[in-house]
């Protein structure tokens, strides 16, 4: 679905006067796989490069260096730019700086209208996408009257109208309320599973990524781990020192494991933590 | 703070008005306006009155709520009846200190109360009937042959509805802003003219950038959506002519050759 090789992006710093001074390497030599269907979660702290690779995979930034490929298609190619922007959609960080509409099924028109999809269809495909998300009673009302979380799923709602194969979603949850971020997560898996639609969520939440197939961990341009959510949450160590929390729980965990109990490095849920426990408690 | 306004303001509900195709309802205003300019006789603003009110009858809007609009306009309304009632020269019919009343006057004054009311009370039905979002693209429609001439047209349309849907929340962050400057000791209340232009520095420089920042997100995010101007673009709500668009443009036609007939036939005592 997405491959980069060697990717390198120099941002150019400017002085005052606007003249260029020096570069800033935001992604340096990041090479990675994302096979169709999977469910992608890219954790890193601030500055750590993670939204320019968002953009890359939408074609909005060029690599300096290196290859984006999205379904075959490298990202450098002019004439496949809106293809590129079709394939992988992209939802951002604030849900009031992408909402374009006046009326929520307007808003999610938008996308289809550019593309050219014929006029009934683009009806079809904003309630189709409207369900999908769980905003179809909404869809009259003006976005500004929504709450964050709601506004979030609109946004994803406009990307699914233009039959994306993948969605990249840059921080999603980073302004939502607790319940608005659940509701947000819920329909990116709901997409995932059902539609079977890639999804990249960059997030810095780490209780978004334990769910995932695959986590990539960036620190300074670079990936720094990778694995399944079970291998990266057992390294806290490694994490705090970039900077990252590792879930309450398996911070828990971690600590009763220090401090002398038979407890598997990498527990995720509560679950598995009761479970732990009550292995312990019968042994002893 | 513009909570009182009406005018520019949309009143939603449903009538025969509201559903009318929105260039019939920017060409009517146009037309009907024009109208308020072609006839000159009491009789005609009677005409041109008697029309509105059919109109608002039409469109379901409470006539208290069209009223109300016009209180922003009223001030205004006075100052121009005013300076018409004592500056038209003519026989003299009242004496008030150094000003005097005319006969040429009174009537002037009386004919400009009633052109500036109906064009206010006209133009406002028009955007209590349609939303913003309609007017842009009736405008962008009714535009669209100015593409010949290379008027951006597209493009104009896209700015006013992106505007129109950031007005509310540039209107919060103001607020906002104004809240975070007040709890830090700025001073808005103040009656000082100098000292209050100096207050809106604090507020009108993060507005604006935020302002930017905003246009620059929402500019990735549209290119992000596929958007590469208004070339190859479909519509979700095209404009199509109905029936009763045709039946309205017609009895807009009828209206204005009324109002020429008015115009051009003077009848000796309606004068």
């Amino acid at each position: 679905m997405i491959k980069i090789r060697e990717l390198i992006h120099d941002y150019i710093k400017r002085d005052e006067e606007g003249n260029p001074a020096g570069t800033v390497r935001a992604i340096d030599d990041v090479s990675l796989d994302v096979k169709p269907g999977q469910f992608i979660a890219i954790l890193g702290h601030n500055g750590s490069g993670k939204s320019t690779l968002a953009k890359h995979l939408n074609a909005l930034l060029h690599p300096t260096e290196g290859t984006v490929w999205v379904n075959g298609m490298d990202t450098k190619d002019v004439q496949r730019v809106l293809d590129i922007r079709q394939t992988a959609g992209m939802v951002f960080q604030n849900p009031d700086n992408q909402i374009i509409g006046q009326v929520v099924e307007e808003d999610v028109g938008f996308g289809p209208e550019n593309m050219g999809v014929p006029t009934e269809e683009i009806w079809e495909r904003v309630e189709e996408s409207l369900k999908a998300v769980g905003m179809y009673e909404y869809r009259k009302k003006s976005p500004n009257r929504l709450s964050g979380g709601q506004k979030q799923r609109v946004s994803i709602a406009g990307v699914i109208a233009m039959h994306p194969r993948c969605i990249v979603m840059d921080e999603p949850t980073a302004m939502l309320d607790p319940s608005g971020r659940r509701d947000v997560i819920d329909a990116a898996w709901t997409l995932n599973r059902g539609e079977d639609i890639t999804i990249i969520l960059i997030t810095h939440y780490m209780e978004e990524a334990i769910r995932a197939d695959h986590v990539f961990v960036m620190d300074k341009g670079r990936i720094a781990m990778q694995g399944t959510p079970r291998e990266i949450f057992s390294r806290v160590e490694e994490l705090q020192k970039l900077h990252l929390d590792v879930p309450q729980v398996t911070h828990l965990a971690h600590m009763l494991r220090q401090g002398g109990l038979d407890i598997p490095e990498g527990i995720l849920t509560k679950e598995e933590l009761a479970q732990a426990l009550k292995k312990i408690g019968k042994a002893g | 703070m513009f909570k009182d306004i009406t005018l520019g303001q949309y009143y939603q509900t449903d009538s025969i008005l509201h559903r009318l195709d929105p260039r019939v309802k920017l060409v009517g205003t146009l037309v009907y306006i024009i109208c308020l300019f072609v006839v000159d006789t009491f009789v005609g603003y009677f005409v041109c009155a008697a029309f509105l009110f059919a109109m608002i009858f039409l469109s379901n809007v409470p006539l208290g709520f069209i009223v109300r609009g016009m209180k922003g306009i009223l001030i205004l309304l006075l100052i121009t009846m005013s300076f018409n009632l004592f500056l038209t020269p003519g026989e003299e019919i009242a004496r008030l200190a150094f000003l005097k009343i005319t006969r040429e006057g009174l009537v002037f004054s009386i004919k400009m109360g009633f052109r500036l009311s109906l064009l206010v009370i006209g133009s406002s039905l028009m955007t209590l009937t349609t939303t913003p979002n309609q007017l842009t693209d009736a405008i962008e429609s009714l535009l669209n042959p100015m593409k010949r001439f290379r008027v951006p047209v597209h493009e104009i349309a896209m700015m006013m509805s992106i505007a129109l849907r950031f007005i509310p929340i540039l209107m919060e962050e103001t607020d906002k802003i104004m809240k975070a400057q007040i709890a830090r000791g700025a001073d808005f209340e103040s009656r000082n003219l100098i000292k209050k232009m100096k207050s809106l520095v604090p507020l009108l420089v993060p507005l604006f950038i935020s302002a930017f920042r905003r246009a620059n997100d929402l500019a990735m995010a549209m290119e992000a959506r596929c958007y590469h101007g208004g070339e190859g673009r479909t519509k979700m709500k095209p404009l199509i002519y109905k029936g009763r668009d045709r039946a309205a443009y017609f009895l807009l036609l009828a209206f204005f050759v009324v109002c020429l007939i008015l115009r051009l036939v003077r009848l000796p005592f309606l004068s």
